[in-house]
């Protein structure tokens, strides 16, 4: 059980980081990622771990929201896995099933695990995160103005 | 019994030749793309990944073409898509309360953090044909407002109310194996997370009717709507060679707490009860429905009694699956030549005994079949 101060971020900080730019690459478009590569100057080449495959993932949910899990339904997910020749190895997994976006995220991700490389792929990527972040303000404007501001009708026997 | 007979592969053939001609309608009349489906026809989308019980709206929208609109069918689609897949293994379970809410309403509690957020919805329209739409027009643009300073914080209702102990907690998480109807067929008793498996992906209409007669009196449970929201979660999964959990994208997803009246015991004071939906994209009926038939299910172990069809967990699980009635009921037109031969043979031979007793007695004999 979490102890009573949760802290805001429970995972190291390099591994926040990492978790930031996955979610990253798996917002992006097949383009939008061998763009990313391109401008951070790498290479789309690398070997496969494991070729792209696309499965299902079992998508849990908590009874009451916060209680026990219980099995809601699967989501399609691909999966892809690469090594570089210089043996760094990188992740993919993307809700869908767009084997050569996963195969290109997962080529990002092992290039981030180069300290050398990573500031060239956060920089690549911060135009994701832009356009990201623009949406869900976007969408969060929309959504706030069908808020419900109440008023109360005085009732003249004040 | 079935036979195996031989023919009609030709008819076959050319009935899915038809099909597809059928299916596309007039040619005159543009063909209609899977991504037009999935923008347009949103949520009957939804409903068919929540029936199917596998979110890919591509796919569903995909289905729903193949299917020509036809619901149980494009579950019959998907569902048969998915047994082709191998499993990576399960997610983290949702973090509901994080929820990127684009509807939050509560029937039961005006002033909340984050407030009363209509979203969009059909509530409080006409329910007057729009012939604009009709005519292609497009819509104004969304009105916009700057969000307030709690919009981003929306606490579920039931965390509010549960601090003060009006209501009763959700049943903590211990650790057990989660069960999984799809890989283990449904032992009776069925626990909760279960039925809540069963209850997500069973049929609309179904689930609708049972939690209609909760309402009518055949099992109530008195319900009130803590809370609808609707919007984007993150999905995360644990892969092993990783160790960490790595965030798989936003799943759009609609939950409903209904609250429901009291239960007290010697022990425990008065306290509202709960029952639970969730399902994906926005099947805000269905998880309302979800909610109303999971408390009535919970009869037995609230210690009411078990006497409408809706707190029947054998009745409600076995019947709600869409895919298993439409397979029981469908393979009735199927052949079934040699099972009616034999029934022919018999009536006729009942007949025969009939008149045979009728000639000689003179007068009709009562229970000529026994």
């Amino acid at each position: 059980m979490p102890s009573s101060e949760t802290p805001p971020e429970p995972f190291a900080p390099e591994v926040a980081a990492r978790r930031a730019a996955m979610a990253l690459a798996g917002s992006a478009t097949r383009a939008e990622l061998e763009d990313a590569l391109r401008r951070a100057g790498l290479p789309a080449e690398a070997e496969d771990l494991r070729a792209p495959e696309t499965g299902l993932v079992m998508a849990r949910g908590r009874i009451g929201g916060d209680g026990r899990a219980f099995n809601l339904g699967e989501a399609t997910v691909t999966r892809a896995a690469v090594r570089l020749p210089g043996g760094e190895t990188g992740f993919a997994y993307h809700l869908g099933r767009d084997r050569p976006r996963a195969r290109l995220a997962a080529i990002l991700d092992a290039h981030w695990q180069n300290p050398e490389r990573r500031a060239a792929i956060e920089a690549a990527l911060a135009a994701l995160a832009e356009r990201r972040q623009r949406e869900d303000e976007a969408r969060a404007r929309r959504v706030a103005a069908t808020r419900v501001s109440f008023f109360t009708l005085a009732r003249g026997d004040a | 019994m079935y036979v195996a007979a031989k023919g009609g592969e030709a008819a076959i053939d050319n009935a899915h030749r038809l099909l597809a001609e059928m299916r596309r309608g007039d040619p005159a009349v543009p063909d209609l793309s899977v991504a037009q489906i999935r923008e347009q026809m949103r949520l009957l989308v939804d409903r068919v990944m929540t029936e199917g019980s596998l979110h890919d709206p591509d796919l569903a929208a995909l289905a729903l073409k193949q299917a020509r609109g036809d619901v149980v069918e494009a579950v019959f689609l998907v569902r048969a898509y998915r047994t082709t897949l191998p499993r990576f293994g399960a997610s983290e379970p949702v973090e509901t309360g994080a929820m990127t809410v684009s509807r939050r309403v509560s029937a039961t509690f005006k002033d909340l953090p984050g407030g009363q957020v209509l979203g969009p919805t059909f509530d409080y329209t006409h329910r007057l044909i729009d012939f604009a739409l009709a005519a292609g027009e497009l819509p104004e643009p969304a009105a916009e407002t700057e969000p307030g300073p709690d919009a981003g914080h929306c606490p579920r209702v039931t965390d509010i109310l549960g601090e003060a102990g009006l209501l009763e907690p959700s049943p903590p998480e211990a650790g057990a194996p989660v069960g999984d109807l799809t890989r283990e067929p449904v032992d009776y008793p069925a626990d909760r997370a279960v039925r809540l498996q069963a209850l997500a992906r069973g049929d609309e209409g179904f689930v609708l009717a049972l939690g209609y007669s909760t309402q009518r009196g055949y099992g109530r449970t008195h319900p009130f709507v803590g809370e609808i929201r609707y919007g984007e979660v993150e999905l995360e999964m644990v892969p092993e060679e990783l160790g960490f959990p790595v965030p798989l994208g936003r799943v759009p997803m609609t939950e409903c707490q209904m609250l429901n009246q009291f239960r007290g015991s010697g022990a425990a004071p008065p306290q509202f009860t709960r029952g639970y939906g969730l399902v994906f994209g926005q099947c805000e009926r269905k998880a309302m429905a979800m909610a109303l038939v999971d408390r009535a299910l919970r009869a037995a172990e609230l210690g009411e009694a078990v006497s409408a069809p809706a707190q029947d967990q054998e009745f409600v699980l076995a019947h709600c699956d869409s895919l298993q009635a439409t397979g029981f009921v469908e393979h009735l037109k199927l052949p079934h030549y040699v099972d009616f031969q034999a029934e022919l043979e018999l009536v006729r031979r009942l007949r025969a005994a009939h008149e045979a007793a009728i000639s000689s007695a003179g007068e009709p004999v009562r229970e000529a079949a026994e």
